[in-house]
C-alpha cells in the first residue's frame, strides 16, 4: 500500500525553479531517505509535503487523499509528523509542555470547557498528560519533563523533537537531517533510536540526511536529487554505484 | 500505564480572602471609612488590572505588539453605556427608560458583557489582519484601529460625538434605588476576579498554551498542528472582550466618557503597565497595574510634573530591570509558598 | 471643477511632504535598529520650538542679540542651527536612553515604550518649561502668491516641496553611494560582519540618528512657517500618522517612507475636499488599514520569507 503518493511536484521561488517534476511513492511501513547536495530542494519536498508552501504545480495525496489546500496543521491532523534541520522545539517551555502542546489538534475539548474546566476538560488533558509522561518515559526523558528545551544538550533536544512529533501519532514521519549537529556516539545511538520508533511504532519513515552512515545503516530505499531534479532511486548498492549520483556528490567525500 | 491521579483537594484560602477583601471594601465604602476619592481609586485599580492584564496576553503571552487596546476600550464604555442609559434611564437622547429601572442591578452585568462582546467583535479588525502579517506591520494595524474606533465614535452625532457621552451616574442612582450598597465596588471586584480567572484558566490550558507556542515559535506552532489563525482570533477577541468589559466599568465609575480617553495616551498607559510588570506573566500585570495606579494618584499634586517623572521613572526602571518587574515568571514561582493558598483548576 | 481639484494636489503635495519628511526619519532609523522611535514626532515638535527661540534671537527679541536681522537671513541662520540642535537632541536621546537598554540586550519592546517614553518627557517638559500658552511663529519671509488660472501656490509651499524631493533624492544617495549608507544598510542585515567593514557599529547608529532628527528638525521648521501656532503636543498625531505613512510605504525603505507620506496626505487632503474635516482620519486610516491587509509588508516592503 503507498502511503504517500507525489506527482510531478513542481515548485518555483519568484521564478526561481527550487523543484521540478519530481515524483516519489513511499510504501507502508518503508524507511526510506532523500538525499542529494546542499540546496538541492530536499527540505523544499517536506515543506511541500507538510504544507507551508503550497506547490507550483504537481499534486501530494497521502492515504490516498490529496494534501492539496491544507494547511500545515491540518497536514498534521492527517497524520504527517515532522523535525527540523536546526530544531525547533518551543524553547522556553517545559518539555512537557512541548509535547502537549503537539496535541493541540486532538485535544477532546472546546474552548468553552477551557472556561469551565468541567470533566471533559480534565479527561482531555489528563489524557494528554499520561500519554506525555509515557511518551517520555519511553524515550528516558522523564527527567528532563519540566525543564525547558534551552537547557538541555542538543542531542537531547534532537531526541524531544523525536518525542514531540510522535505524540500527534503520525503515520508517516519526516525526519530532516535527525544526525546534524550529534556527535559521533549520539549518531550511533540516533540509529537504534530511529530503527526502534520504526518498529514499535510501526509507522513509514522519510529522512533527509547528509549523514551515510545513518543512511545506510537504516535506510531500505534511497531517492537522490539534484537541482531540484530526482537523478536515482533504488536500494543502498544501487545509489552506492550509480554514476550519477558520484558525479553529483564529486568533490564532496560523503560518498 | 495507566495513570490513577487523585484530585488535588480544593484549597480555598485565596477565594476566601477575596471574598473577605470585597466584604471589607463594601463595608467601609458602605459606612463611609473610606471617601468616593479613595473608592474611586481602588475602582480604578480593578479597572485598569483588567486592561493590563488582557493586553498582556496578547503582548505578553502571544509576544504580539498591540498598541491599540484602547480603542476595544472604548467600544466596550460606549455600547454599556448606551445600552444601560437607554434601558434604565431617561435620557435627552434615548427617551425614557426601555425597562423598568429596577431591573438595573440585573442589566448592569448583562449591558457590560455586551459591551465586551461588541469590543471582542471590534478585536476582528486586528485579528483577522494578523493572519497574515505580524510584529511592527500589526502594531500599525492596531494603532490604525484605535484611530478608526475613535473617529467613528466622533462622528457618531447620537452618542455625543467628540462632546462625548453621559449619564451613566443615573444608572448607578437607578441601581442604588434597588439597594443602597456601593454597586460599582460589588460590579469592578466580581469583573476583575472574573477576567482574571478567564485569563488563567485559557493560558494555563493546553488549548491556551498555544499563543505561548505562536510567541516562541509561530511556524513550528502551525507545523506541530496548532491551529494558528484560530488561536490567535480567540486570543485577540478574548483580549479585546475583556478590555471592553473594562471599558463599561470605567464608563460608569466616571459617570462621562469621551473619545479622547481613549486615544493612543491610554493605548500607551496600558502598554506601560504590561511592560512594566514582565511581558506573559499575569502576576506581572496586576502588580504593574497597582502600581502604576497608586503612582498616577501619588504624584497627582505634581500637576503636569507628574507626566515628566513617570516615564523618567519608568525608564530609569527599565534601564536597571529591562524585563519588568516579573520578567515572565509568576508570583508563585518566586515564593512558592503561595501555592500553598489555593490550587488552580 | 478641475481649479479645485489642481489647488487640493498642490495642497496635498504640500502636506504629503510633512508626512514624508518626518517619515523618512522613522524610515532610516527602523532600517539600522529595527527600532521604531516614537519620540520621532515630538522630535519635529521639538525641532519647531527650536526654529522659533532662533528665529526670535536673529530677530532681536531677547537681550541677548539686541539687533534684528533681516527675515531672509535669519531663515538661512535658523535652518542650519536649528537641524544642528535638533539633531543633538535625537543623538542625547539616543546616547541616554536607547544604547543602554540596546547593550543590555533588553527585549526590541522595551526599546520602543522607552522611546514612547522619551517622547512623553519631551512634550510635558516643554509645556512645564513654556507654560500652555501657544508661541506664534515670526513671519521670516514676505508671503508670494502666485495664481494661474483659478490655483494659487505660495512661495512657502513651493519651498516645502522642494525641500521634500531634495531631501529625498540626498538622502537616496547617502544610503546607496556613500560608505556609511552603505554600512546603514549592512547593519541591519549583520550586526556582526559592520564593524569588520572598519566602521564601528555605534558611531552608524549616531551618524542615522543625525541624520533623521536633523530631517525632522528641517519639517520642524517648515512646519512653522506653514503653521504658525506652536504647541507642544503638535508632533504627536502629525508623529504618529508619518509613522504609519513610513509603514505603508514598507518601513525601512527610503522610497517607500517617501512614498507613503505623500500617499498619506493626498487622502487626507481629498477627503476633506469632499467630507466634513472630521472623517478625515477615519478615512486615512480605514484606507491604510485596507493598504496593509492586502500588501501586509507595505508597497515597497519585501515580504520576509520565513526558512524552516
Amino acid at each position: 500500500m503507498t502511503v504517500l503518493h507525489i506527482d510531478g511536484l513542481t515548485m518555483h521561488f519568484s521564478g526561481l525553479s527550487a523543484l521540478e517534476g519530481f515524483n516519489t511513492r513511499l510504501a507502508d511501513g518503508g524507511l526510506t531517505a532523500l538525499i542529494g547536495p546542499n540546496g538541492a530542494g530536499k527540505t523544499t519536498v517536506f515543506n511541500l509535503v507538510s504544507g507551508f508552501y503550497q506547490p507550483t504545480a504537481g499534486s501530494i495525496s497521502f492515504l490516498d487523499r490529496p494534501l492539496a489546500g491544507l494547511k500545515p496543521h491540518q497536514v498534521t491532523a492527517r497524520g504527517i509528523a515532522r523535525t527540523f534541520q536546526n530544531i525547533r522545539l518551543w524553547k522556553d517551555m517545559t518539555v512537557l509542555d512541548n509535547l502537549r502542546l503537539a496535541r493541540h489538534h486532538r485535544l477532546g475539548y472546546g474552548i468553552t470547557d477551557v472556561f469551565r474546566r468541567g470533566g471533559r476538560y480534565r479527561r482531555g488533558e489528563d489524557g494528554i498528560e499520561a500519554e506525555a509522561m509515557e511518551l517520555l518515559e519511553t524515550f528516558k526523558l522523564t527527567a528532563a519533563a519540566y525543564e525547558r528545551p534551552k537547557n538541555l544538550p542538543y542531542g537531547v533536544q534532537r531526541k524531544v523533537e523525536l518525542a514531540r512529533a510522535l505524540i500527534s501519532r503520525p503515520r508517516l514521519l519526516l525526519l530532516d537531517e535527525p544526525a546534524a549537529g550529534l556527535t559521533s556516539r549520539d549518531v550511533v545511538e540516533l540509529i537504534d533510536l530511529i530503527r526502534w520508533i520504526h518498529e514499535t511504532f510501526r509507522l513509514t519513515i522519510w529522512m533527509i540526511e547528509h549523514q551515510m552512515k545513518v543512511v545506510m545503516n537504516l535506510c531500505s530505499r534511497i531517492t537522490v536529487i539534484d537541482f531540484g531534479r530526482i537523478i536515482a532511486e533504488g536500494t543502498p548498492e544501487e545509489i552506492r554505484n550509480d554514476p550519477e549520483v558520484i558525479r553529483a556528490y564529486l568533490g564532496d567525500d560523503k560518498l | 500505564m495507566p495513570t490513577t491521579r487523585i484530585p488535588p483537594r480544593q484549597r480555598l484560602t485565596l477565594p476566601l480572602l477575596l471574598a473577605a477583601l470585597l466584604a471589607g471594601i463594601m463595608a467601609l465604602a458602605y459606612f463611609e471609612v473610606i471617601d468616593l476619592y479613595i473608592q474611586t481609586i481602588i475602582l480604578f485599580i480593578g479597572i485598569n488590572i483588567i486592561i493590563s492584564s488582557s493586553l498582556n496576553l496578547v503582548n505578553g503571552h502571544m509576544g504580539e505588539f498591540s498598541c491599540g487596546h484602547a480603542g476595544f476600550v472604548a467600544v466596550g464604555a460606549y455600547v454599556s453605556s448606551v445600552i444601560t442609559v437607554a434601558l434604565f434611564t431617561s435620557d435627552r437622547v434615548f427617551g425614557p427608560p426601555l425597562l423598568p429601572p429596577q431591573l438595573a442591578p440585573l442589566g448592569f452585568p448583562l449591558a457590560l458583557l455586551a459591551g465586551g462582546a461588541a469590543a471582542a467583535v471590534a478585536g476582528l479588525l486586528v485579528a483577522l489582519p494578523s493572519f497574515r502579517t505580524r510584529g511592527d506591520y500589526l502594531a500599525i494595524i492596531t494603532i490604525a484601529a484605535n484611530y478608526i474606533i475613535i473617529t467613528t465614535v466622533i462622528n457618531i452625532d447620537t452618542i455625543g460625538g467628540a462632546r462625548g457621552f453621559m449619564g451613566m451616574k443615573r444608572v448607578i442612582f437607578a441601581m442604588e434605588e434597588v439597594a443602597e450598597i456601593p454597586w460599582m465596588v460589588l460590579w469592578v471586584f466580581t469583573f476583575t476576579i472574573l477576567s482574571l480567572i478567564a485569563i488563567r484558566r485559557f493560558v494555563s490550558s493546553t488549548y491556551g498554551k498555544g499563543i505561548i507556542a505562536i510567541q516562541q515559535d509561530e511556524v513550528a506552532a502551525e507545523m506541530m498542528g496548532v491551529n494558528t489563525n484560530r488561536i490567535k482570533l480567540v486570543a485577540f477577541m478574548l483580549s479585546s472582550g475583556l478590555a471592553g468589559i473594562a471599558g463599561g466599568l470605567y464608563a460608569h465609575v466616571i459617570g462621562y466618557v469621551n473619545p479622547k480617553s481613549f486615544d493612543i495616551l491610554k493605548s500607551t498607559e496600558a502598554m506601560v503597565m504590561v511592560y512594566l510588570g514582565g511581558m506573559g506573566s499575569i502576576s506581572g500585570a496586576v502588580l504593574s497595574a497597582i502600581l502604576f495606579t497608586l503612582l498616577l494618584e501619588a504624584l497627582r499634586p505634581l500637576q503636569i510634573i507628574k507626566w515628566i517623572v513617570i516615564p523618567l521613572l519608568l525608564i530609569i526602571l527599565m534601564q536597571f530591570r529591562p524585563e519588568g518587574i516579573m520578567g515572565n515568571r509568576e508570583l508563585t514561582d518566586i515564593f512558592p509558598r503561595l501555592k500553598k493558598l489555593h490550587r488552580f483548576k | 471643477m478641475f481649479d479645485t481639484l489642481l489647488q487640493n494636489l498642490i495642497n496635498a503635495m504640500q502636506w504629503g511632504s510633512f508626512y514624508s519628511l518626518i517619515a523618512l526619519g522613522y524610515t532610516l532609523v527602523y532600517g539600522v535598529l529595527l527600532l521604531i522611535n516614537f519620540a520621532h514626532g515630538d522630535i519635529v515638535m521639538v525641532g519647531s520650538y527650536i526654529a522659533f527661540f532662533v528665529a526670535t534671537l536673529f530677530l532681536g527679541h531677547y537681550d541677548l542679540f539686541p539687533v534684528a536681522l533681516p527675515g531672509p537671513l535669519v531663515l538661512a541662520l535658523t535652518v542650519p542651527l536649528t537641524m544642528i540642535l535638533t539633531a543633538l537632541v535625537g543623538v542625547t536621546l539616543e546616547r541616554i536612553a536607547y544604547r543602554p537598554l540596546r547593550r543590555k540586550g533588553a527585549h526590541r519592546l522595551y526599546v520602543v515604550i522607552t522611546a514612547l517614553m522619551c517622547g512623553l518627557i519631551l512634550e510635558n517638559g516643554n509645556l512645564a518649561l513654556l507654560g500652555a500658552s501657544r508661541k506664534k511663529f515670526p513671519e521670516l519671509v514676505d508671503k508670494v502668491i502666485y495664481t494661474a488660472g483659478g490655483v494659487s501656490v505660495t512661495n512657502l509651499k513651493i519651498a516645502v516641496i522642494l525641500t521634500a524631493v531634495l531631501v529625498f533624492v540626498g538622502l537616496h544617495l547617502i544610503v546607496t553611494k556613500t560608505r556609511m549608507g552603505m554600512a546603514m544598510r549592512a547593519i541591519s542585515y549583520d550586526k556582526f560582519a559592520v564593524p569588520l567593514m572598519g566602521i564601528p557599529i555605534d558611531t552608524v547608529i549616531v551618524f542615522t540618528f543625525v541624520l533623521g532628527s536633523s530631517m525632522a528638525g528641517l519639517a520642524g521648521i517648515l512646519f512653522a512657517l506653514s503653521y504658525p501656532i506652536l504647541d507642544p503636543y503638535m508632533g504627536l498625531s502629525i508623529g504618529w500618522k508619518a509613522f504609519i505613512a513610513a509603514v505603508v510605504g514598507g518601513i525601512g525603505d527610503i522610497r517607500g517612507a517617501f512614498a507613503g507620506g505623500f500617499i498619506l496626505g493626498f487622502v487626507e487632503i481629498m477627503v476633506v475636499a469632499f467630507f466634513p474635516s472630521t472623517y478625515r482620519d477615519l478615512f486615512a486610516f480605514t484606507i491604510l488599514l485596507i493598504i496593509l491587509t492586502l500588501r501586509p509588508t507595505g508597497l515597497f516592503g519585501v515580504p520576509k520569507t520565513t526558512k524552516v
